[in-house]
């Protein structure tokens, strides 16, 4: 099965400490935790972009990281798909090569074919040959999580993709997760505030304070009657 | 009045600015790397020559130079390198605020999508930093332009350029005619390599606030 499981040891210079042990099936696990509690890191350690002093990452058996056995599979090598905060568009690219830009398994004749399709996929066709700088909120993040998907991920990482948008664009990009997490079946972690967005997205809930996980479960088992 | 010497001066100063840009760029990209060992003390002896005198950088260029005979000392070539030496600082920082101004996500992200380090710097890094790396080298072309010291210590004030005859550059030949008493000759000289120098300057201006303004 394509799980994600982890384990990640870490100190960093600041007095800040994360030991975290997590377990992902597919679906949609949100992780939730104040600002500093360490949710950002972990989405670091999985993607390769933050080195932890101790861990072990496998995603569907395969072993990215094992720090005891000299492991660490370099980031590009990692079958990802990783939604920044910011996005993270390539501003000099139009949005259809922001796309092709993650598709290396795709013969180059069909790559602009495939991005077109993606992009009309998630509502953003009519964007493929603009770029970034004249989007708004809620088409960059289309725009965003078609090139992430783009790369037929074994694991997707998303942080709070979702915090700057209005309540409406927010609840039809959580409809449209939603039914690509169902489609991808491989785990999709979910950095997130919001308790509402977690309630409706998440199949799991993992709750983090100052580096530890506090609590994990179905969202009803984690998540306060009344909590907002 | 000939203008020999300001043709003399853009050849030199084109080919410096060429290989100061090469040179500072890798050094730039180096010196970006945190883990490098002795990081400080190399920037330092790359940014040397932004504090000592010309002639002190004359001086250390001619000896070490001076070891392979006149190949590289008393002509063109020479001047060549005594200009590339003197901006090669100005490249390397420049450079290095517009590597510094390509936001981290954006790599990350590069690398997230499967590009090798070698790609990350060919499609995002270096396109982004473009309006700096355009700066830098300007500023280089501008500061070997207008090279006088370290050039007469390493090159002497006369030599052959690539197909012009025996002459100065521009600085020295500019200096050679004020003292010898030809004050029209020195003044549209000076008058022209202070409006190209300030051309240059203006445009880099130009490029270096693109970088700040990006969105």
């Amino acid at each position: 099965m394509a799980e994600l499981a982890c384990e990640i040891e870490l100190h960093r210079g600041d007095g800040f400490a994360l030991a975290v042990e997590l377990r992902c099936p597919p679906g949609i696990t949100c992780v939730m935790g104040a600002s500093g509690s360490g949710k950002s890191t972990v989405l670091g350690v999985l993607a390769g972009l933050v080195v932890p002093d101790r861990g072990r990452v496998v995603v569907g058996g395969d072993v990215w990281l094992d720090r005891d056995k000299g492991v660490d599979l370099p980031v590009h090598h990692r079958r990802l798909a990783y939604v920044f905060q910011g996005l993270a568009l390539f501003p000099h690219m139009s949005a259809r090569h922001n796309v092709e830009y993650g598709m290396h398994d795709v013969p180059r004749a069909d790559r602009p074919a495939k991005a077109r399709a993606l992009l009309a996929r998630l509502g953003v066709g009519h964007l493929a040959e603009r770029r970034p700088r004249t989007f708004s909120g809620g088409e960059a993040q289309r725009v965003a999580l078609a090139r992430a998907l783009a790369r037929s991920p074994k694991l997707v990482l998303l942080d709070e993709p979702f915090s700057a948008l209005d309540r409406d664009l927010r609840a039809q990009l959580v409809a449209l997760v939603r039914e690509l997490a169902t489609e991808l079946a491989v785990p999709v972690v979910h950095v997130t505030h919001s308790v509402a967005e977690a309630r409706a997205l998440a199949d799991r809930v993992v709750r983090l304070d100052r580096g530890k996980v506090v609590a994990a479960g179905a969202p009803d088992e984690v998540l306060r009657v009344g909590e907002d | 009045m000939t203008w020999a010497p300001l043709l003399l001066s853009l050849e030199i100063a084109t080919i410096a600015m060429i290989v100061s840009l090469v040179v500072g760029s890798g050094l730039a990209l180096l010196l970006g790397w945190r883990k490098l060992p002795a990081r400080d003390l190399v920037d330092a002896v790359v940014s040397a020559p932004l504090v000592l005198p010309p002639t002190v950088l004359g001086y250390y260029l001619f000896t070490a130079l001076g070891v392979f005979g006149t190949t590289f000392v008393f002509n063109f070539r020479g001047a060549v390198i005594a200009a590339t030496v003197g901006s090669l600082p100005l490249v390397v920082r420049t450079v290095r605020v517009g590597l510094e101004s390509v936001e981290p996500n954006l790599v990350a992200a590069a690398r997230t999508l499967g590009a090798s380090p070698a790609r990350v710097l060919a499609t995002v890094t270096l396109p982004l930093a473009g309006p700096g790396i355009a700066a830098a080298a300007m500023l280089g072309f501008a500061r070997a332009l207008g090279d006088y010291g370290i050039t007469q210590v390493v090159a002497s004030a006369h030599f052959e350029g690539i197909g012009i005859p025996y002459t100065s550059p521009a600085s020295i030949y500019m200096y050679d005619q004020f003292i010898g008493g030809h004050e029209d000759s020195a003044r549209a000289m000076a008058i022209v390599t202070t409006i190209l120098g300030v051309a240059i300057l203006f445009t880099a201006n130009r490029l270096t606030r693109r970088l700040y303004h990006r969105g």
